[in-house]
């Protein structure tokens, strides 16, 4: 079974100047991050770059809508995602208390549904 | 209906037409003792598929209702039950084409073992089954009424209606939010297993508190019919019996059992005669149902056995207050009462679980060992904490000690701000009524 670990947090103004170039990632994230492939559950993950820098895309009667920002206009915005693998829920919200953002802001922890392999180009 | 009918209205039979009363009677029986803990055992089989379960679950039990008549009541009906639904359900996944890989994994993952306690019934694994279930209903990733629902509907088996009526909520609402609850369960993969280690002592504390919350919404519901409301009260002890049962060696299950027990021994005496809510002081403790009573305290005994082998620490918020409960049930002559005892349970109880409605209770308890002009003290130092604003049994509490000391006019006024903040009928001609004393 595949979680997204969603970690939402208020963003500081460092967030929010960040250029975009790699982040220097603080001893905690690190830790936890090494935690993760240590025991063996980590499938991913990534730190998202600042919402204002994000666009969200709809299609209403056929007709694309962008709008400039994330799609709710919250404090806690989505920061970055991890990708576990775990036998159930109970590991995965085990797992996602463990993560520094728990303390503070919080994790939202989604099962995967597995998509087929999309077909080749052909 | 009233409320001196038994507790537990036959579920069953309302379903039933034209079938003998004897196995209308068997079939009720089965229903009520086995329908949680088949349904249990289904659900594992099933690899936690909830609907494929009660679907199943359903069929067989249209099948009894042709058969048991003609044939006879089996001698297992639990055991019967089981082996017919697995045995349905695994010809509905036979059937349907699109589940054909399913049925391969079932079968290549049902061992020896399995089938044997499949067909059993009745022995252990029909137990653990039931504890997976509990768990899986009080998981803390539902939402509690959530919770609420999903215990009453498969453990209990109450139909949905019924639970719709007991909450007042649309059926269709009702409805919805169990399906979601089970594809939540399915989707999220919420394991269908008792918690382990330390996880343990706060899921148990959840289970509980669910059962709890169903007695409550029965015994002090301020709307709703009287029999649904019974049958809420009916069902938590059911639950809570079970489960001190499966998990005799914790301490907290056998104190909410005993709780439950000794609230509802009370029930009778509770109402008076114009509907209004009779106190302590005022009910005719003949009516207080002594089995009941008896049932209460040797729970709560267990309990404290259990606690004494754990540890001391171990005696928790519902075997506390089955405690104080108990202090109420021994006592015959309600002057008699050993208010201080309760006052220091009230104090215990204080400790572990604080709350400004435990510190109002034990100011009531002061008030009656020590008069109610210490009472008052304490209340006044609640009133300026704030915390309890708004909540009518600190001015009720305040009129009943003021009527005390004979200060009818200060009472009167106290009662009128408690009338403006209840909304329970009951309560309010409670208050009503002593308003019109403490003027007479």
């Amino acid at each position: 079974m595949r979680y997204m670990l969603l970690i939402y947090g208020e963003e500081t103004q460092q967030d929010d100047a960040a250029t975009g170039d790699a982040p220097e990632i603080s001893p905690p994230w690190m830790e936890y991050t090494n935690w993760l492939a240590r025991e063996g559950i980590l499938r991913g993950g990534d730190k998202l770059a600042a919402s204002p820098s994000a666009t969200t895309v709809r299609v209403r009667d056929g007709n694309r809508l962008i709008t400039d920002g994330p799609y709710t206009e919250t404090k806690e915005v989505l920061g970055g995602y991890y990708m576990i693998e775990c036998e159930d829920l109970d590991k995965a919200l085990e797992a996602a208390a463990r993560c520094p953002a728990a303390f503070g802001g919080s994790i939202e922890v989604r099962p995967i549904i597995p998509m087929p392999a999309p077909a080749p180009a052909g | 209906m009233t409320e001196s009918e038994p507790a537990t209205q036959p579920r069953a039979t309302r379903r039933i037409n034209g079938s003998t009363a004897e196995s209308n009677a068997a079939i009720e029986r089965a229903y009520r003792d086995a329908y949680g803990g088949v349904l249990a055992t289904l659900i594992r089989f099933l690899g936690g598929d909830f609907d494929a379960a009660e679907e199943a679950l359903a069929d067989v039990f249209a099948t009894a209702l042709e058969t048991w008549p003609r044939d006879g009541v089996p001698a297992k009906p639990a055991a019967w039950l089981t082996t017919a639904a697995r045995n349905r359900a695994l010809d509905r996944i036979r059937r349907d084409r699109r589940q054909a890989e399913k049925l391969v994994l079932l079968e290549q993952e049902m061992t020896g073992t399995e089938v044997a306690t499949m067909q059993l019934g009745t022995d252990g694994g029909l137990e653990d089954d039931r504890l997976r279930l509990i768990f899986t209903c009080c998981h803390p990733a539902l939402q509690l009424d959530t919770r609420v629902a999903l215990t009453l509907r498969t453990l209990g088996g109450l139909t949905t209606p019924e639970i719709a009526r007991a909450f007042l909520v649309p059926e269709a609402t009702l409805a919805q939010r169990l399906v979601r609850a089970k594809r939540k369960i399915r989707q999220a993969a919420i394991p269908y297993r008792v918690p382990l280690g330390e996880e343990l002592p706060e899921r148990i504390e959840g289970v509980l508190a669910v059962l709890y919350l169903v007695f409550n919404e029965g015994y002090l519901a301020s709307a709703g019919e009287a029999a649904v409301r019974h049958e809420l009260c009916a069902e938590a002890i059911r639950l809570a019996s079970l489960l001190a049962d499966l998990m005799p060696d914790r301490p907290e299950t056998h104190g909410l059992l005993a709780l439950l027990l000794l609230q509802d021994s009370r029930r009778e005496a509770r109402v008076a005669a114009d509907g209004s809510i009779a106190l302590l002081d005022e009910q005719d403790r003949t009516r207080w149902d002594g089995a009941e009573i008896a049932r209460g305290l040797e729970a709560m005994d267990r309990g404290f056995a259990a606690a004494a082998r754990l540890s001391h620490a171990s005696v928790g918020r519902y075997l506390l207050q089955a405690a104080i409960a108990a202090e109420h049930a021994r006592t015959i002559d309600g002057r008699a009462t050993d208010w201080r005892a309760i006052a220091t349970l009230y104090e215990a109880l204080a400790r572990i679980d604080p709350s400004p409605i435990v510190e109002l209770n034990r100011a009531v308890a002061i008030a009656q060992a020590e008069g109610p002009g210490a009472g008052l003290a304490l209340l006044d130092q609640l009133a300026a904490g704030g915390e309890l604003a708004g909540y009518h049994l600190l001015p009720a509490a305040r009129a009943d000690f003021l009527r005390r000391l004979g200060l009818f006019t200060e009472a009167a006024a106290e009662y009128e701000r408690a009338l403006g903040l209840s909304d329970n009928d009951a309560e309010r001609r409670f208050l009503q009524r002593r308003l019109a004393e403490t003027r007479s």
